[in-house]
Formats: structure tokens, sequence, C-alpha cells
């Protein structure tokens, strides 16, 4: 079965996640490629509280997590595929097969410093806004989407930042 | 113990949206006893300023118990990081108003520790169906 939803969202696994997008999408599986948590045994440990357990969560590194992406899809179970930052999913891309990814949902990226707002729950750098262009670039369609009963927004409408 | 004498127990209640804070308006409602629980809620912020915003709001209000609403939400996984470096704080997910309601009646010769207990397990019972 297809990857359900690949989302970038800061929060990793939370509420949103689990319930806002896990409950309506039947999830089987959730891929956290994320290269911090999958070193650090109690930081897997704390998400899998968060899940229930009729969902499997899978800690991978971001190359691990795009070596295997092949496997994951193979899977009978719909599936959801998450990172914390743009960099990651955009690495994650270009790690798969070619067109193994065809839409990314932005879902938070909250605020910092060095961030300026596009979305309510949108925040860009430079850099970050670079590695959304790159995914477009790669033939990913990229929109930001927080729940599912939201408009999908298109990156040219993130990036202009009109909706904050 | 008269009211002049009385040293509140405090307990912060996060969580999603505006739960937290419609959880203390309804508190204060029902028992007058709203400024015990400190409200702090995620909406709009990432993961390290929840467990910063929700730190401070701990260590400002000197409060020993932290109720949340969902187990695996972002705000219960900041309060159960906060917990690996302050172990006597209590936290409470799943809280209801059943719940906070008899926490901020909690007998003062209990602990916070068993306050937040008792009121975890009056908040459980509180949860039923109702049919006629």
């Amino acid at each position: 079965m297809p990857i359900a939803l690949f989302r970038i969202d800061d929060r990793l696994v939370h509420g949103q996640v689990v319930v806002g997008w896990g409950q309506p999408l039947k999830l089987g599986f959730i891929v956290l490629a994320d290269d911090d948590v999958a070193a650090e045994e109690w930081e897997q440990e704390l998400y899998r509280m968060g899940v229930p357990p009729n969902v499997d969560l899978v800690f991978a590194t971001v190359d691990d997590a795009a070596r295997s992406l092949d496997r994951y899809r193979a899977d009978a179970r719909a599936g959801m595929v998450l990172t914390g930052t743009v960099d990651a999913m955009l690495r994650l891309v270009r790690g798969a097969s070619p067109g193994a990814v065809r839409t990314v949902n932005v879902g938070g990226i909250h605020h910092r410093d060095d961030r300026a707002q596009k979305l309510r729950y949108v925040f860009l750098n430079a850099d970050e806004e670079a590695a959304l262009r790159a995914l477009e670039t790669a033939g990913v369609t990229v929109t930001a989407q927080d729940v599912p009963s939201a408009r999908a927004v298109p990156l040219t409408e993130i990036l202009r930042g009109e909706q904050p | 113990m008269t009211d002049a004498n009385h040293v509140p127990r405090r307990a912060i209640v996060t969580g999603h949206g505006a739960f937290p804070d419609g959880l203390v308006s309804a508190v204060q409602q029902i028992t007058g006893r709203g400024e015990m629980i400190v409200p702090f809620s995620n909406a709009g912020l990432g993961r390290e300023e929840i467990e910063t915003g929700l730190r401070d709001c701990i260590e400002q209000s000197r409060a020993t118990v932290v109720f949340t609403d969902l187990p695996g939400g972002s705000a219960t996984l900041a309060a159960r990081r906060i917990l690996r470096d302050m172990p006597s704080l209590t936290i409470v997910t799943g809280a209801n108003l059943a719940t906070l309601v008899d926490f901020v009646f909690a007998d003062e010769g209990m602990s916070a520790a068993e306050a937040a207990a008792h009121a975890a397990e009056r908040g459980r019972v509180a949860l039923a169906t109702v049919h006629a």
C-alpha cells in the first residue's frame, strides 16, 4: 500500500499526528525518521507511550528510512512517514528510489528566532524555504495542512505567507 | 484550619487549544479555587517551546502536579521530559473537570502525589456512559 502521508512536524509524534491524522487514515504504522530519536532509547519509549497499541511505531535514522521506504510501501497497512525538519524530509526524498515520494505534508514548523511566520503553524528560515523548493524541484508536491479538515495550502501560498 | 492559614498546593493544567484555560475557568466557576491551577496551552508552540514554557510555568508557580489532556500529546511528552530532572513532580494524564475539582478540595494532610492520585481516580469514575 502506498504511504498514506509523508509529514514534516517538529513536534514529531503527538496528538495531531496520532489522533488527528492517525484515526481517519486508519494508520497501522508510523515511521519516525529522526537521527536523534533513533539514537535515544529513552526518547523512543516516550513516543511509544503516545501511540495506541494497534499502531506500530518504527524508529529509523533518515538514511535508514530512505533505504527502507520500498519495504514500508509493501506493507498492507496504511502508514505515515514523519520527519521533524524540512532538511530531514529532503534527505529522505533524495535517498529514496525516484518517485517514491509524491507529496509531502507540512504539518507544523513552529516559531524560532531565525524563522519568519508563513502560516499559523508554519515558520520558515531561508534554508527551510530553499529545501521546500528543492522538494518540489525533485517532483514532490508540497502542501501545508495541520489537520485533515483544513485546506491543503500549496507551497507558493506558504512561501508568500499571506495566511498567518 | 481557616482560609487565612491555608497554603494552597498548586498545579498546572496543560494541553491542546483552550483546554487548559477552559478547565481553569470551570474550576473557578465551581469552586472559587481557580488560582490553584495554572493553565498552559501548547497551541502554536514547537516542541522546545512547549518544554521551556511548561518548565517556566512550573518553576514560577511552584506547582508540584501537572495535569494533561492526551497521554501521547506534546504537552504530556514535555511534562515527562521535565519529570526526568524534577522527580518530585507528579503527572496526571487524561485529566477532566472532576479530576481538577477533586484536587483543589484535597485534604491538606495529603501529599501532592496523594492528592493527584486521588484526583485521578475521581476523574476516572466520572467518565461514564449514560443510557436512557
